[in-house]
């Protein structure tokens, strides 16, 4: 800023607010900068917190509003720790974590390793593959029950072009057996790419000098690939099994979409039961209570992975 | 000239003759389902704006949405929505919450009589506590689940003959359960207008009330009762009954031999679907699809034919209510102008135009009228069916209720998992929870 612009701007401040501006010590002046932040995050991150936890102590239901509320202790905790449908979801929602974070790695991490690689058309392969994760969720499950449809949809004809297998037989989100490996091919389909960009991101940043070093001491691809490739890659890859790994655990729309947690409770994901228990049987204390313990749940796991994070990147 | 001061003179009349709450013209937001009864609501509703001078605004949510977002709305007390065609299973809570303004004041006041509506409608749209004279709602819309099948494919000679045959009788509309599963039996896997057809179509949907309202139809004319009629909310025996359980398999059997493949998720528009698209021989759906399917280019006209639920193994008759009544909003800022609206919708000659326009009135001085029965094909069914009406439990912990038996028959019906007795037998557990936490015991 040049000198006379400057002088003018200091001219144009009051004299009474300079003064008292000067007489602000950093710390304070700092603390004013981040006290909107902090006044936001304690509005719609912790007091709603508090809140759930305390209603998590209660019988209160939304839909009742006339009726005293009830301290109930933890009595709503226990009932969702001893319920059979609760584990029920939890298993659902741990073939499905488990399933797409496993797929998702090795596809997306195979598809960053050849795209890597130089060769023509490279970037519009990069588009086309990122293409579903810029879909919308619901989008993405609506447009898959027709895929999957019996009848009409290309996924069973596809499979019948494979194996023969007549396509009105099976319905991937009608079945038992079936349904659960349903979702976890579409959310794998779209979110395959996610993992591609970060493992990308990580093949890009290792230097090339350390593989001409490498061919200089005459290592095999194979053996750059295991000692050079993976371990640089690793913290990169267990960041984008961090994402999924949230994400996945609070995977609701795409599955509403897809099986509404069906066949009978088969793809019934723990935000699905949340969600039931909250917004259609309006249980809210009960909900607060699942609510609560999903929270410690995905942050205690979070906080144990983070920590194993770290200490790979400090290797 | 001279007409159109007519029409006005009569519109400043109606206006007169509304009682005048309105001083001046409100907006008045009125809540449904998104379906075409709320299209010819829309239409209806133009005359109420030309006489009251109040703007008639509309927020329609599809199905599978509705409660959640309406039920939402009024356990928060919010403003959106002044006058709300809610369902017949949410009275119980609205009324005990406060949700909905009582109107027996109201009717009385402007001589709004409830015997002058199909008994079933006022008890299933209007009364909390049931079978009490204490009103909520005006019955708005009418509605049951009964069936449609292809009438043509049922009169063709080689289709008649292979059924002889077959079974020993004439293809024709079933008079019992059974019967109806012989048929969908029969054209499971058949070719019919060049392609391969399936035999039913049946409410199988997971999320929100869709294979209760299914299931229960078999149910009820097998024998299921809700609970002991001398000992109420005692389910013990009644709901998981050994004419319960046969009812159950039934609608699992049917599940199993006859729909279309894929059809583990579908409800009214999946039926509707499958319908007019040629693929099924018999559809269960709600009355309210009937006129769409009526004048569709494919099944409609003489295509189709309409009949009510056949009868159980014991000769036994019911059928699934559907439909709604209209009720002001207590959070609503205009309740008067809600009112008027009412007003206006119970008068009869709006409730026959409602009925041409493809709205399911339930007023008896439209459906009793001599000319009702043969106004259109599926009249005289809406009739039979009208007659033979139950509804799911009304009480303020319905969804909860609800949830338990979409999760207990789907998990059976569909899934396949354990038996009808299992799923019943846990339904009436759950159902006891539900009604102890409620302090019923």
């Amino acid at each position: 800023m040049s000198e006379p612009m400057a002088r003018r701007i200091a001219s144009a401040t009051p004299s009474g607010l300079a003064h008292r501006i000067r007489g602000l010590s950093d710390r304070t002046i700092a603390w004013l900068f981040v006290a909107p932040t902090i006044f936001l995050l304690l509005a719609v991150n912790i007091f709603p917190l508090i809140w759930t936890i305390r209603l998590s102590l209660t019988d209160f239901r939304t839909n009742r509003p006339n009726n005293p509320v009830k301290f109930v202790g933890i009595e709503n905790y226990k009932k969702i720790l001893t319920d059979v449908d609760t584990w029920t979801s939890l298993q659902s929602t741990a073939h499905f974590l488990i399933w797409t974070i496993v797929l998702q790695v090795l596809i997306g991490f195979t598809l960053a390793y050849l795209i890597n690689k130089k060769f023509r058309g490279n970037d519009l392969w990069t588009t086309l593959i990122v293409l579903p994760m810029m879909l919308s969720p619901a989008v993405v499950g609506n447009f898959w029950t027709f895929l999957y449809q019996p009848q009409i949809g290309l996924f069973n004809y596809f499979i019948e072009f494979f194996s023969g297998t007549d396509p009105a037989s099976f319905s991937m989100i009608g079945e038992v057996n079936l349904a659960p490996w349903a979702i976890v091919i579409v959310d794998t389909w779209m979110w395959t790419p996610f993992v591609m960009l970060i493992c990308l991101a990580g093949l890009r940043s290792i230097p090339s000098s350390i593989y001409e070093a490498a061919e200089c001491d005459r290592a095999s691809k194979w053996r750059q690939f295991w000692t050079i490739t993976i371990p640089m890659v690793l913290p990169f890859l267990m960041l984008a099994v961090l994402f999924r790994g949230i994400e996945n655990f609070k995977m609701f729309d795409l599955v509403v979409q897809l099986t509404g947690g069906g066949p009978g409770s088969t793809t019934q994901l723990v935000s699905i039961d949340l969600k039931r228990e909250a917004f259609e049987k309006w249980r809210t204390g009960y909900a607060s209570a699942y609510a609560v313990i999903l929270f410690v749940t995905v942050f205690g796991l979070a906080s144990i992975y983070v920590k194993a994070l770290n200490k790979v990147k400090d290797r | 000239m001279k007409a159109r001061l007519l029409k006005t003179s009569a519109a400043l009349a109606v206006a007169a003759a509304m009682g005048g709450t309105t001083a001046h013209a409100e907006d008045l937001t009125l809540c449904w389902a998104a379906w075409d009864p709320a299209n010819a609501l829309i239409e209806l509703s133009k005359d109420y704006e030309a006489q009251s001078g109040n703007k008639m605004h509309f927020e329609f949510v599809p199905w599978t949405n509705f409660a959640d977002r309406f039920l939402n709305e009024l356990n928060s007390g919010g403003k959106l929505c002044d006058l709300l065609i809610g369902d017949s299973q949410w009275i119980g809570g609205a009324a005990e919450n406060n949700q909905y303004i009582k109107l027996n004041d109201f009717f009385d006041k402007n001589g709004i009589s409830m015997d002058s509506f199909i008994p079933a409608t006022v008890v299933g749209y209007a009364e909390w506590p049931k079978n009490t004279p204490n009103y909520w709602s005006l019955p708005a819309f009418g509605d049951v689940v009964g069936w449609t099948y292809r009438k043509d494919w049922f009169a063709e000679p080689k289709n008649q003959a292979d059924f002889k045959a077959k079974y020993g009788r004439d293809l024709g509309v079933p008079a019992t359960f059974a019967e109806l599963k012989d048929i969908a039996e029969f054209f499971q896997g058949r070719e019919e207008d060049g392609k391969k057809v399936y035999g039913a179509s049946i409410y199988t949907e997971r999320g929100s009330e869709g294979i209760t309202m299914g299931a229960m139809d078999v149910l009820y004319s097998f024998g299921f009762k809700y609970d002991n009629p001398d000992k109420p909310y005692d389910m013990e025996g009644f709901v998981n009954s050994a004419k319960s359980v046969a009812g159950l398999e039934f609608y699992k059997a049917l599940y199993d031999c006859c729909v279309p493949p894929g059809s583990s998720n579908s409800y009214m528009g999946e039926g509707v679907d499958a319908y007019e698209s040629g693929q099924v021989a018999l559809q269960m759906n709600f009355a309210f699809t009937w006129p769409g399917i009526n004048t569709n280019a494919n099944v409609g006209g003489d295509k189709t034919g309409y009949f009510a639920n056949p009868a159980g193994p014991d000769g036994d008759k019911f059928a699934q209510l559907g439909g709604q009544g209209i009720s002001v909003v207590a959070a609503s800022d205009k309740q008067d102008a809600a009112l008027t609206y009412i007003k206006w919708f119970a008068q009869p000659e709006v409730q026959a135009k409602w009925w041409k326009l493809g709205g399911y009135s339930a007023l008896k001085a439209v459906v009793e009228d001599p000319g009702f029965a043969t106004s259109q094909p599926y009249a005289q069914t809406f009739l039979d069916s009208m007659a033979i009406v139950k509804d799911f439990w009304a009480e303020p912990s319905y969804a909860t209720l609800l949830q338990s038996s979409q999760k207990w028959f789907h998990d059976y019906v569909v899934a396949g998992n354990g038996t009808a007795k299992e799923a019943l037998d846990g339904l009436v557990a759950d159902w006891h929870a539900t009604f102890e936490e409620e302090g019923k015991y």
